[in-house]
């Protein structure tokens, strides 16, 4: 079987983001980069789903600028076999990204896509669903626990209250969530095998995919703050505090 | 007027549709209740300036249909009840809100912000060809939204010149809706597509309220160093009727199950007092953050003074937890 995982690259997450002076976005030039944590989950449940003898073939796709080929070596060093990098300068919406991800599949035929469940830049967490919508396919969102045999896929998802385990054919997409797995962390030998793997290129116009948007970002802008509101000296004068307030 | 508004919709005279919205909306449930989230988004749909249309699809629904016709500013509750729609599958529940939205043409497709609408939406979105904005905070109007973006340090407003707008709302951004309407229930269904099936399922179980709902959440971190000693905030939250929720880390430890997770990536929660309890803020403190702090009131108690919690609450402790929290549980005994 043949696996497609998409890996997008983002801020890194423990980077406090600073929002640019015009209102158009944040800042990301000189920002430090990294996989969305999403998308680690992904390429690794892949890798293991490899190890286990369950996939024959891992395909790392990313979509945007050139850098976007570093996200893709680093899913390559962390077990991918090839990649394919679909080259677009611009921000994509979810729904773009669905259209590329889903020529991508026509051409490489996988039996699943992993998708990690958001990007935490734009917090959309859509791409994974609309995907599945667009090929017809059964999704398994918030994946915490996957199960392949044969064609069946058993997955145990994170829902509101709890947990739900609901089981498809494949193929079938599945978005990741933290609990998943521990992606492992690419080894240095695997970094140097990583560069002689082969990273495809594409775009969109060579998908034959219209990536215009009926969505434009107005402006963007910093959230309002909270002031710190002190420390209080003991229990008591917190519980003062909060009966003052009538909050107890 | 209706009449005419309805007339106009049905001859398709493009100029008016734009100007009369037409929202539907996703109701929450588990076939025996009715979620109160699902009154916040009535409450957003309302701000759109149309009817507002709202989608019951379970199985043996008929207590939270009877329910969600009660909910001011609803026009028509869209009852769909049969075995396949029972656990709200994505493949399922887009077959059905799609045939609602060929029979009705809304302007407006949304719920609120739920792991169920989650998956649904954008598979609706993507059939439509249209956009989906996820978690919206604000409505300016009927096309120009506000959602946040980057774990919340970031607001981004957002315009759609799609012809049908798919949002997610977030529950703690809009009040609740009133419980005084009378809505009319109408009957709809759609065929089963069987593309994924439902097998079991393992929730909480919980006294407490319900973390999204509560009006005081007690939330503990790596600090309470167990599951054992999460006791302690469970006796305390009992005294408050408080529910108790968890970062990241204490999930990660196990010391609380994964759905306790308040976060960016889990449950997005505002209320009226927040008990930070040795939750320092120093790893995944944007994540977490991102998850708390629009509540009212923030109350940290860490034994470290500089831990980054203290830059956002409103009455910080430092001390030892194990000291406090016993000792806050007696006071309100008293």
């Amino acid at each position: 079987m043949r696996a497609l995982v998409g890996v997008k690259r983002v801020i890194d997450y423990a980077v406090k983001v600073r929002v640019k002076g015009d209102g158009s976005g944040v800042e990301t030039a000189g920002v430090k980069m990294s996989m969305n944590p999403f998308c680690e989950i992904a390429v690794e449940e892949a890798v293991r789903l490899k190890e286990k003898g369950i996939l024959k073939e891992i395909i790392a796709v990313s979509i945007g600028p050139a850098q976007a080929q570093e996200t893709i070596r680093t899913a390559l060093a962390m077990g991918a076999d090839r990649g394919m990098h679909v080259k677009h300068d611009d921000i994509l919406q979810p729904l773009a990204v669905a259209k590329l991800l889903k020529a991508v599949a026509e051409k490489e035929k996988p039996d699943m896509i992993l998708l990690g469940k958001q990007a935490i830049d734009d917090d959309c967490n859509q791409t994974g669903q609309m995907l599945a919508s667009l090929m017809g396919w059964p999704q398994a969102t918030f994946a915490s626990k996957v199960d392949v045999e044969g064609s069946n896929l058993t997955v145990v998802r994170e829902i509101d209250g709890g947990l739900e385990t609901i089981g498809m054919k494949l193929p079938a997409v599945i978005t990741t969530d933290l609990r998943l797995n521990e992606p492992r962390y690419a080894t240095l030998p695997n970094i140097m095998k990583a560069k002689k793997k082969k990273i495809d290129a594409t775009d969109p116009a060579e998908l034959g995919v219209d990536v215009s948007s009926k969505l434009q970002t107005v402006k963007v802008v910093e959230p309002p703050t909270r002031q710190a509101g002190g420390v209080v000296g003991s229990v008591q004068e917190l519980m003062a505090k909060l009966k003052e307030k009538s909050l107890i | 007027m209706q009449g005419l508004v309805r007339a106009v919709r049905r001859f398709g005279c493009s100029n008016f549709q734009r100007r009369f919205a037409s929202t539907l909306v996703i109701a929450e449930h588990d076939n025996s209740a009715l979620n109160a989230i699902t009154r916040s988004a009535v409450t957003a749909a309302s701000k759109l300036g149309g009817d507002v249309d709202l989608l019951v699809a379970g199985n043996n629904c008929d207590k939270v249909v009877e329910e969600a016709a009660k909910i001011s500013g609803v026009k028509r509750v869209l009852k769909a009840s049969a075995p396949h729609l029972e656990r709200r599958l994505a493949e399922e529940l887009e077959a059905l809100i799609l045939h609602a939205q060929n029979s009705n043409k809304y302007t407006h497709i949304m719920g609120a912000s739920s792991a169920c609408t989650k998956s649904v939406l954008p598979r609706v979105a993507a059939k439509l060809d249209v956009n989906q904005i996820s978690e919206v905070i604000a409505i300016e109007s009927e096309d120009t939204f506000v959602r946040p973006i980057y774990a919340g340090n970031a607001l981004a407003t957002v315009k759609s010149s799609d012809a049908v707008k798919v949002m997610t709302t977030r529950a703690t951004s809009f009040d609740k809706a009133e419980m005084n309407g009378s809505a009319s229930v109408e009957e709809i269904s759609s065929a089963a597509v069987g593309a994924s099936e439902w097998k079991s399922e393992e929730l909480s179980k919980s006294d407490r309220p319900e973390l999204t709902a509560a009006n005081v959440i007690v939330a503990g971190g790596r600090g309470l160093k167990s599951s054992e000693n999460f006791q302690m905030l469970y006796k305390f939250a009992d005294k408050l009727g408080a529910a108790v929720g968890a970062s990241r880390a204490a999930v990660d430890a196990g010391y609380m199950p994964n759905d306790a997770q308040i976060g960016q990536t889990g449950k997005v929660v505002a209320p009226d007092l927040y008990f930070a309890i040795g939750i320092s803020g120093f790893t995944g403190a944007i994540q977490h953050l991102a998850g708390m702090k629009d509540s009212k009131t923030i109350v940290a108690i860490n034994k470290d003074p500089d831990a980054p919690i203290f830059q956002v609450s409103d009455i910080g402790l430092v001390d030892d937890l194990f000291n406090v929290v016993p000792t806050m549980t007696e006071e309100i005994k008293k």
